[in-house]
């Protein structure tokens, strides 16, 4: 699984620019697939399973895109002046390495700071790719690029840029292919977009129109030095959300997935996210309402070109939601 | 990319043109009371229409079919709604406390004439005169509840009634001043286009209420027309202008002589990138100006669009206006025309495989 990772997150496919992403998923998933689609904004849709009297409409999400940058203005002396495309914060960016989809690579730099206690703001950082004037410069106004950062394997921990969320991408490949039989109809949704604000999945979940609805994505941890509380750790099992900022989990999906988890002893942490969202708020919000939640890979430095994972946490996701997905469902 | 294959017809801003946008500038249409601006479009797209309803937001959505059954729907949006301000309080008296409707700052407000209710009635925005101020007053940033509308007891209004910047249209050589270019000048351009319909698309026309206060008229007008992509025309600002201490000016959204805006990403949408790149291609053939908008903040109607339904692709193309939800914006009449022009071209020459992805299985 860990070269699956690996091919991943290296792919270079920020939000609204997905297409190299979906071409790797896309490979990876046809040989499982009953049916697989791209909706008009570019999600790609693997079904798995046929309507049954005893099964559900079930979609399962994990988005495909990643933070990234785009360029504004190209300056007299070929540097880039960029803005953002999701939640990228200035302190994560200096000294930092873009790739453009066009294959050039970039080092990110700042004006000269007054004040050396301060962060640069976006409006003094610049993407510096060895161009000496604007003519020679590669780079258009709206081409976008990608943070670089190798994957690193360290054993019980994996570590790169766009673990957020191609780790819960990795997680819904994984059970596609591992699934031996179910009585639902599944839609494995790579959603595109969620860093932007979930709108791939609101197009999606309208299009699926699941009767029940879970999305795969990261969560914060509170298990480094000083940093805020949360009772997520590395480490300790996938999280089964309870609420983030934009969702209260339909407390039937929390209890199906914590029996779940029970029945096959896997260890589970439940989830209090404070700030943040994921696709399950547009699936519960689609159409009439569809009962929604989340399971999570808890992940420490999240939209930093360095995001953390726990390799057990990952392959206990995994037998979760096998167990979930293979028996019928009953929310009560 | 693409192939000239069919005639080309630049298109002309004329005497007509000019001065439906003059009426349409001159026109009151805060956002939730554009019966004004409804009116003329109405007026103006009937006799081109095959079809033409008012929905239930006061959105005028028109209908114009092509002969082909299977030509791809395409929704062309333009907001008729701009920004104002609405009376919140009869003070007694010709004074009335008042709201703003849509982005603006209440310390640009003070002096500025406006125009009240259905019937255009005269007033001003008045402020304490400099003459008394304090001194600290003067560091501090002028708010709404230091602002009132003076009607100066020439006229009665009422709560509820709506304002907007006193400012005649006019022309200024090759450029155009007016309260609400934005996006009385998309407004203009969908009239034109309604009434030019390229032949091999349904042309499927919003124009949209309540742009300003949130894309709010364009989204249920998407779900009602469901089409196969979206064209958003707006007005977006141009802040080309010299920075104060000489050096290169890297943040001005958009350049005014430039040519049509075309978006790539803005808060609220990420443009289809293949629509993006098809109106390039077009451009480039057809050797009509063009730019691209700065990526950034800011939002059009396509932000409510294109996750409508199961997804629409969208973009959007806006004529560069500088001193937007100003009393007075200024536009020129070149880029207003190479709107137009990009806009017929690129739809004469649509074709379905522009929307493909990779084979379904």
């Amino acid at each position: 699984m860990k070269s699956l990772i690996q091919k991943l997150v290296e792919t270079n496919s920020p939000s609204g620019y997905e297409a190299n992403i979906r071409a790797v998923i896309r490979a990876e998933v046809e040989a499982y697939a009953d049916e697989i689609r791209t909706d008009p904004m570019g999600s790609l849709i693997v079904r798995k399973g046929v309507p049954n009297p005893d099964g559900h409409k079930i979609m399962l999400a994990a988005h495909m895109d990643e933070i990234g940058v785009m360029a504004t203005h190209i300056d007299d002396n070929g540097f880039v002046r960029f803005t953002t495309i999701g939640g990228v914060r200035p302190h994560t960016c200096l000294g930092g390495r873009v790739r453009f989809q066009n294959g050039a690579m970039g080092v990110i730099g700042s004006e000269r700071l007054e004040d050396m206690t301060k962060v640069s703001s976006f409006e003094q950082l610049f993407i510096d790719l060895g161009f000496t004037n604007r003519k020679d410069c590669t780079i258009r106004v709206g081409d976008v690029a990608a943070f670089e950062r190798p994957f690193v394997d360290l054993g019980p921990r994996m570590v790169s840029k766009a673990m957020d969320d191609r780790i819960g991408v990795a997680v819904l490949i994984e059970t596609l292919r591992q699934i031996q039989s179910t009585p639902h109809e599944l839609y494995f949704v790579f959603s595109v977009q969620e860093e932007v604000g979930v709108r791939g999945a609101t197009a999606a979940a309208f299009g699926v129109d699941p009767e029940l609805g879970l999305a795969v994505d990261v969560t914060g941890t509170g298990d480094t030095p000083k940093t805020r509380k949360m009772e997520v750790g590395l480490g300790k099992g996938p999280a089964i959300k309870v609420r983030d900022g934009g969702m209260l989990a339909d407390p039937r999906v929390v209890n199906w997935m914590v029996s779940g988890a029970e029945k096959q002893e896997i260890p589970y942490q439940l989830e209090i996210l404070e700030a943040g969202s994921t696709d399950a708020r547009a699936i519960q919000l689609t159409r009439a309402g569809v009962p929604a939640g989340c399971l999570s890979i808890p992940c420490r430095y999240v939209h930093s070109p360095s995001e953390m994972v726990d390799t057990g946490d990952v392959e206990n996701a995994v037998k979760l939601l096998l167990e979930l997905l293979s028996n019928p469902v009953h929310l009560a | 990319m693409t192939k000239i294959k069919k005639e080309f017809h630049p298109f002309h801003i004329g005497d007509v043109q000019v001065r439906l946008l003059e009426r349409l500038s001159n026109a009151c249409a805060v956002s939730g009371d554009e019966g004004e601006v409804r009116k003329i479009v109405l007026e103006e797209v009937r006799p081109y229409a095959d079809e033409v309803k008012v929905d239930a937001l006061g959105n005028v959505l028109v209908t114009r079919r092509s002969k082909s059954e299977n030509a791809l729907r395409v929704m062309l949006a333009a907001h008729m709604d701009e920004v104002g301000f609405m009376l919140t309080n009869d003070e007694g008296d010709g004074l009335y406390r008042f709201e703003m409707v849509g982005g603006l700052d209440a310390w640009k407000l003070a002096g500025k004439a406006v125009w009240v209710g259905k019937e255009h009635q005269p007033g001003v925005i008045g402020l304490k005169p400099i003459h008394l101020a304090e001194r600290d007053e003067l560091q501090r940033p002028v708010t709404l509840d230091g602002l009132r509308i003076d009607l100066g007891l020439g006229a009665k209004a009422k709560v509820g009634d709506r304002a907007v910047f006193a400012t005649s249209f006019t022309q200024l050589g090759p450029s155009l001043r007016g309260k609400a270019l934005d996006d009385r000048i998309g407004v203009a351009s969908l009239i034109e286009l309604v009434k030019q319909a390229p032949p091999d698309i349904h042309l499927l026309a919003a124009f949209t209420v309540q742009e300003e206060n949130g894309l709010r008229g364009a989204k249920v007008a998407a779900y009602t027309f469901n089409p196969d992509l979206a064209i958003v025309l707006d007005c977006t600002p141009a802040y080309d202008l010299p920075v104060y201490d000489g050096s290169e000016n890297t943040r001005y959204n958009t350049r005014l002589g430039a040519g049509p805006a075309i978006y790539v990403a803005d808060a609220a949408t990420l443009s289809n990138p293949s629509l993006v790149r098809y109106l390039l291609g077009i451009a480039e053939d057809y050797s009509i100006p063009h730019q691209i908008r700065q990526p950034g903040g800011g939002g059009t109607d396509a932000g409510a669009i294109h996750t409508q339904q199961a997804g629409i692709p969208s973009v959007s193309i806006s004529v560069p206006g500088r001193y937007l939800h100003s009393p007075a914006s200024l536009a020129r009449t070149s880029d207003w025309e190479n709107s137009i022009t990009l806009v017929h071209t690129a739809l004469t020459h649509l074709s379905p495989e522009l929307l493909k992805y990779e084979e379904s299985l």
